[in-house]
């Protein structure tokens, strides 16, 4: 009966932040899509790192404007990833020059919350997302950075790759490696952006990265781990907040273990594969009929 | 000599004053196989550089299949060095392979998925890689990788492969098979190979000239008018004996000259 009831609430509770599914909606597609990406090239600190400075310029936003957390966050975000896109060039160098700037622009974002007399329910709600707060105007925004994240994305997609795995090789078929990574990693700050909003600056790594990498651990075909990667991400989400409502609490605790709980599994059923005897792969070497002579 | 598949034509590179080296003529003919032989820092790579349109030249001019070297020349195949994949990659050798031919095109690819399976399946089949082609890449032996890695080369049918030290830490075995791919090619398809490596002997049986190159300095012929002493002793200006063994060329005495980029070149005592 209880159950019963609990699902009802929880359905009706949906009614009313249905802007906010919306908006998460189009997150977990964008997030599930770039993750695969971002997991081979191993950018999940840079994502961190974009969204703390994303955290600042909502900061920023709150401070000065009062509202437009939204706008503010994508301002923060993009510049922070042109900025690691023109500083980290060199990848032995990139961890380092993620550190120097996200520590420095989490303090910036603090000073700024500190100096921000609203209400503290604002503040916290940049830290674990604040999924009410989202309107019909944010539900906008998010539609066109998500169109607009998908149709780049779609343009440079294969050179993209081929830079990703391969990138001594890409170049030298003319793919132009240098441009393609400040690029992705505005797409990456415009998405990490939006993260902000519904899981809050500290977990967007729970959608950009977690479901990209369980896929990863169960396929090894880019377009399947992509359709995995989105699915995971939007089961995350919109479950996440959904078993938020009842009990009134930020949907991040929820979204975050939701997507680790997926991770678990994903990295259960690769270890079972890959026992010895049903392997995936082949223990190197061991294919290969370099005994059969090569014409 | 239009016909030839490389023409480079006085080229020369320098960087700020060192010259790495000049008067460059070389003209490669379809079909034609030419190690480019040197000790680091001789220019080699450079060179596989500026053919691939990465570099350009401080003089002279290159051309490929009768086009200037520049992104997107479909007529050029390259097979790089052996390095690891990241094993967790998400990426099947096929995937890699098909990179080579549309990797570099904008946009998702999913227009003429049909012809490229088949273009893919054909590669992956002429290089004897069928068993493992749909493995993860980054979970195959190196052999395996660089055959993957000749089929992504071979796949766009170019009409120059330029290869830069494919057999580096192959064992013999395998360096055989990845050269003999190569030989195929270049004899059914006319596809003219420029090949880099530091070790000749691998290659010898199926080399027809050899581009040394030294200090500035360089020398082109057929394997037996380069690799000999007096040739190598003028072109490192000291001296250098070149001995032949069991269809093998062994240099002595160069050492100290091939070592002269390498930061551990303190030790001047000639053994």
């Amino acid at each position: 009966m209880e159950e019963f009831f609990d699902l009802e609430l929880m359905f009706r509770l949906a009614g009313v932040v249905q802007n906010g599914l919306l908006a998460a909606a189009i997150l977990g597609l964008v997030a599930g899509v770039l993750g695969p990406l971002i997991v081979l090239r191993r950018m999940a600190f840079a994502v961190h790192g974009t969204a703390e400075l994303g955290f600042t310029g909502a900061a920023a936003a709150l401070l000065l404007v009062g509202t437009g957390i939204e706008y503010g966050a994508i301002a923060g975000a993009v510049v922070a990833a042109a900025l690691l896109g023109v500083l980290g060039g060199r990848s032995g160098e990139r961890d380092s020059v993620i550190g120097v700037v996200l520590s420095f622009g989490l303090g910036v974002g603090v000073l700024l919350l500190w100096l921000y007399p609203g209400r503290a329910s604002n503040k916290l709600g940049l830290f674990v997302g604040q999924i009410v707060s989202v309107d019909a105007s944010t539900v906008v925004v998010f539609a066109v950075c998500g169109v607009l994240v998908l149709s780049v994305l779609a343009l440079v997609y294969r050179p993209l790759l081929f830079a990703s795995v391969d990138p001594a090789v890409a170049a030298a078929r003319g793919v132009p490696v240098g441009a393609l990574a400040p690029l992705f990693a505005v797409l990456v700050g415009i998405t990490t952006a939006l993260g902000v909003q519904v899981v809050g600056v500290l977990l967007v790594l729970a959608l950009l990265v977690t479901p990209a990498a369980a896929a990863s651990r169960v396929t090894s075909s880019p377009l399947l781990a992509t359709v995995l990667s989105v699915i995971f991400a939007e089961t995350a989400v919109l479950g996440g907040i959904m078993l938020s409502l009842v009990p009134g609490a930020p949907p991040s605790p929820f979204v975050t273990t939701i997507s680790f709980l997926i991770y678990l599994v994903c990295r259960a059923v690769a270890y079972r594969r890959d026992r010895p005897r049903t392997g995936l792969g082949p223990p190197p070497g061991t294919l290969d009929p370099i005994a059969s002579p090569v014409r | 000599m239009g016909e030839a598949a490389v023409e480079i034509e006085d080229a020369g590179l320098r960087f700020g004053d060192r010259t790495l080296w000049s008067g460059l003529d070389l003209d490669v003919a379809p079909g034609e196989f030419v190690a480019v032989l040197g000790p680091n820092g001789s220019g080699k790579t450079s060179l596989l550089r500026v053919l691939l349109g990465l570099q350009p030249l401080s003089s002279g001019s290159v051309r490929l299949a009768g086009e200037p070297p520049g992104r997107g020349n479909q007529k050029v195949g390259y097979v790089p060095q052996q390095r690891a994949i990241d094993e967790s990659a998400a990426l099947r050798g096929t995937d890699l392979v098909g990179l080579g031919l549309d990797g570099h095109r904008w946009g998702v690819g999913l227009r003429g998925m049909a012809r490229r399976r088949r273009l893919v399946a054909g590669a992956v089949a002429s290089v004897g890689a069928q068993s493992y082609a749909r493995f993860p890449v980054g979970r195959l032996s190196g052999g395996e990788q660089q055959r993957l890695r000749v089929a992504q080369a071979l796949v766009g049918e170019p009409e120059v492969l330029l290869c830069d030290e494919p057999l580096l830490s192959l064992d013999i075995a395998h360096q055989r098979a990845v050269t003999e791919l190569i030989d195929t090619r270049r004899r059914t398809a006319g596809t003219a190979v420029l090949f880099v490596t530091h070790e000749l002997n691998p290659i010898l049986p199926y080399v027809d000239r050899v581009l040394y190159l030294v200090n500035g300095r360089f020398r082109i012929g057929t394997p037996d008018e380069v690799m000999n002493s007096h040739v190598l002793s003028e072109l490192y200006s000291t001296r250098v004996e070149v001995f032949r063994v069991g269809g093998q060329i062994h240099v002595a005495g160069a050492h100290s000259a091939l070592c002269e980029d390498l930061p551990h070149h303190a030790d001047e005592q000639v053994p």
